[in-house]
């Protein structure tokens, strides 16, 4: 078994309730850090711990916090992103919806460490019943003084809001996601100026995601060093996983970061193989937004050794043979899937979503939606297969945040590794376009 | 405290050193020494803030970020909201990638353009028309279907034509700066975004008219103006009057010896320099209204100054006699030697010019 820091408790009744999760052990951490520690001192150890945003982008935490900007006389503030909306990603969701005081308990952590007297948990919108949750939880935890005036006799004063989101996932840009929350259209801003300088309301904002902040408790109990001995190098700690496509037991898994990939994929206890009589046809590792690997390039690397469940292993052979950790949606595939139709559902998901305000990612995500559906329902032609490379590289790195990029990669990995089913679209249109049709063309199946 | 006076900055631009106050954003800089080193702009609006970033048209490579740590920047930035640091050097029409990506603005804002400009308003003084023009290609790869919508009226004087909108925001930021209450702001997502006045809910703001000159594009059009001329037929020239509300500086065109049209001033970027009331835009259209100061001077839009001010340059020679009957009664001695018609070479006009080589009738 691996160890469990986020999910250790899940399974104990009633652990949604204030009094539980204190029996548990919940709450310490609160206070470990108001009455014995500095927040500089806290804002160390989740330094040593290394951990890395849990988000998508994998920026180390204790980094960001450093960044924070302090001038005298302006408020900071602290904003928990729970606008969860990646397609195949669903941990932060069960996490709140399970635990909330573990999220709260991070909050208030966080919070004390940047020095922040208010602050924000910005969930999706669509999850109303886990705001009622978590504002159950605040007013429980409030109750027992863990929040409010003068928490523990301290004199730090912490109040948290929670707040529905807009309904868009563009909102879970950091930056479009401060906008939605000061009551504005959820643009991306310009960076630079980066949250930590200017953010909520113009002032220093340190945005991070729910798995991220929940950490913080376990960290300060146990410290940064007993953190960072978990894991390997670099990618510290355990991650949430959610596990979801043909698999036999689809789910959130918490893994020590450093698992074989193969490992997580066969083993009983995650996902316990590919469902019955399939076979493994392509990955999804990281969330829709990262690159799809073909089987062959999912459990080894290129030189041969098994590949991790990592940040570096993950990417490990660049977009060429590898993909990314994002946020931990792991989409597994078997031979039944159509690349060509999931790479058009994503692109249409991808196109949904573009908040329309630069160019490259408004009109190009609409344009590789409008091709990839030709393709698939049978009336793309070859010319077509370059031309959707050659717009997700025009889209990529050339817009104001990163859905662009996002956007694009999806397209540009399908091609690059199943260009061959593509292909077999465009060349046998009534065979592609019928009812479950797949291609079984030379394909690594493992 | 002693009076210093901030250290300039350095730049390097297209090999082109300027210096200039720091927090001059590197399109400012690159302005400063003009012509091609200049990046196109399709969405920042010098007087309007908050504008740029958008569309993405300025994009330049740095290729060394400062003089202190002089390392590249790693993705092409928009020179219209990045500060310039000294000793940093900047690539535009001098890096390739710079024109490879501009050529994909062009066409990512033309997939969804109606491409109507034979009868746009706009057409001859629209940044879209120049923009394609300088960096576009002649064909399209788009296949599909483009997007429409409904034209919409906003109050009484303009009209709204969503199809042919390229979201640069300007106009928002403009009903939001200049004008008290903003009844007009952007609906829906992505390519199905919208500019929008809340249930159509009329823009009746003194200053509201100004949304017509900022928009790049013909999306937003006067309509005491809409078809009555094509911009290259009538003549600009500054005027002004004695107005309550605003400068009551304009630029007044003429047709003959009718005012049909009155917008702001604009400078050689096609920026407004002052904003104008609605009074002085769409009521005062007699030349008894106006105190005329002489012919406006036209550096960048070039088709407009085309056909009057420089009729000798124009080939072939059908045009040159339709250009002579038409403006006999121009009499237009300015310098001409700014004209942004000269340095195009004819070739660059024959594949717009079918009938070019006809013979006469
Ligand atoms: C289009 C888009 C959507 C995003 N959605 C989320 C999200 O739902 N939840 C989240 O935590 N981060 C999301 N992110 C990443 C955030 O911008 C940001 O990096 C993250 O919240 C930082 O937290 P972390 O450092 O703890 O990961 C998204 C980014 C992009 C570009
Ligand atoms: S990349 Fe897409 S989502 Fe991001 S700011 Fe640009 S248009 Fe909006
Ligand atoms: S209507 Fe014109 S000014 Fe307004 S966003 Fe569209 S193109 Fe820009
Ligand atoms: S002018 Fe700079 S992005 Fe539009």
């Amino acid at each position: 078994m691996g160890k469990k820091i986020l999910l250790e408790h899940i399974n104990v009744p009633g652990i949604e309730t204030f009094d539980v999760y204190r029996k548990q052990g919940g709450y310490t951490a609160v206070e470990k850090a108001i009455k014995t520690m500095s927040p500089d001192g806290v804002v160390d150890e989740v330094k040593k711990a290394g951990i890395r945003g849990r988000g998508g982008a994998g920026f180390p935490m204790g980094m960001k916090w450093s960044f924070l900007a302090k001038p005298e006389g302006v408020p900071r503030y602290l904003v928990c992103n729970a606008d969860e909306s990646e397609p195949g990603t669903f941990k932060d969701h069960y996490l709140m919806k399970n635990i909330p005081h573990l999220l709260i308990e991070g909050m208030i952590i966080s919070s004390y460490a940047l020095g922040a007297n208010k602050s924000f948990i910005y969930v999706r919108g669509e999850l109303m019943y886990v705001i009622r949750i978590l504002e159950k939880a605040i007013a429980e935890a409030k109750a027992a003084g863990f929040l409010g005036k003068n928490i523990l006799g301290s004199g730090y004063d912490l109040e948290l809001v929670v707040h529905p989101g807009g309904g868009a996932y563009i909102c879970g840009e950091e930056t479009a996601l401060l906008e939605s929350l000061e009551g504005k259209r959820g643009n991306p801003r310009n960076k630079p100026p980066f949250p930590a300088v200017k953010g909520l309301y113009q002032c220093p904002t340190v945005v991070n995601n729910v798995e991220s902040i929940a950490t913080a408790a376990w960290i300060v109990n146990n410290g940064g060093d007993a953190y960072a001995a978990i894991g390997i190098g670099r990618s510290s700690g355990t991650k949430l996983i959610s596990a979801s496509g043909h698999i036999k037991k689809p789910g959130v898994y918490e893994i020590e970061l450093g698992v074989p990939v193969e490992e997580f994929l066969y083993s009983d206890e995650w996902c316990g193989g590919i469902r019955d009589g399939h076979h493994l046809k392509a990955l999804v590792a990281g969330g829709s937004s990262v690159p799809i690997l073909p089987a062959n390039l999912i459990t080894k690397l290129a030189n041969g050794e098994p590949r991790l469940m990592t940040y570096e292993s993950l990417s490990e052979g660049g977009f060429q043979t590898g993909t990314m950790l994002g946020s931990g949606g792991f989409i597994v595939f078997d031979e039944t899937a159509c690349i060509v139709r999931n790479t058009w559902n994503f692109s249409r998901f991808y196109h949904h979503e573009s908040c329309g305000q630069c160019s490259p990612c408004r009109e190009g995500t609409g344009w590789m939606e409008k091709v990839l559906h030709r393709i698939e329902y049978g009336h793309g032609s070859m010319h077509d297969i370059d031309l959707l490379v050659d717009v997700a590289k025009k889209i990529e790195g050339n817009t104001i945040c990163p859905l662009g990029d996002a956007a694009a990669w999806p397209v540009a990995s399908a091609i690059r590794h199943f260009r061959d089913e593509f292909e077999w679209h465009i060349t046998h249109p009534s065979e592609a376009t019928q009812p479950g049709a797949v291609f079984k063309g030379e394909m690594a199946l493992v | 405290m002693e009076d210093i006076k901030p250290q300039l900055h350095k730049v390097t631009i297209d090999g082109i050193e300027v210096e200039v106050e720091p927090g001059t954003t590197i399109l400012q800089a690159a302005r400063k020494i003009g012509g091609d080193v200049a990046p196109p702009a399709m969405c920042y609006y010098q007087p309007l803030k908050g504008s740029g970033g958008k569309c993405r048209a300025c994009l330049v490579r740095v290729a060394a970020g400062s003089a202190k740590d002089p390392r590249p920047m790693p993705k092409l930035v928009a020179s219209c909201i990045t500060p310039v640091q000294d000793g940093m050097v900047v690539e535009n029409s001098t890096n390739e990638q710079v024109l490879t990506t501009r050529k994909a603005i062009v066409e990512f804002l033309l997939i969804n353009h109606p491409l109507d400009c034979p009868v746009c308003d706009q057409a001859g003084e629209c940044d879209l028309q120049n923009f394609a023009f300088n960096h576009g290609m002649a064909t399209t790869r788009y296949e599909e279907e483009r997007r429409t919508f409904e034209k919409h009226d906003i109050g009484p004087y303009i009209q709204l034509h969503m199809t042919r909108c390229i979201l640069c925001y300007r106009c928002v930021y403009t009903a939001d700066q200049i004008t008290q209450k903003r009844v007009h702001g952007v609906l829906g997502r992505g390519d199905a975004s919208e500019i929008s006045t809340y249930i159509e809910k009329a823009v009746d703001n003194d200053f509201s008219g100004n949304v017509i000159d900022v928009c790049p594009v013909g999306a937003l059009t006067d309509k005491t103006y809409r078809f009555k001329n094509r911009v290259w037929f009538t003549k600009p020239v500054d005027a002004h009057r004695d107005c309550p509300t605003c400068s009551g500086k304009v630029t007044a065109w003429y047709r003959g010896e009718e005012v049909i049209r009155v917008t702001a001033r604009k400078n050689e970027w096609n920026e407004v320099t002052e904003f104008i009331c609605n009074t002085c835009r769409f009521e005062k259209k007699k030349t008894s209204d106006w105190v005329i100061e002489g012919p406006t001077k036209i550096s960048r839009s070039s088709v407009i100054s085309a056909n009057k001010y420089r009729a000798d340059l124009i080939k072939p020679d059908f045009q040159k006699k339709l250009a002579a009957a038409t403006y006999t009664d121009v009499d237009d001695e300015r310098d001409t030697s700014q004209l942004g018609i000269q340095q195009l070479p004819p070739e660059r006009f024959a594949p717009v010019l079918p009938h070019a080589n006809d013979p006469e009738p």
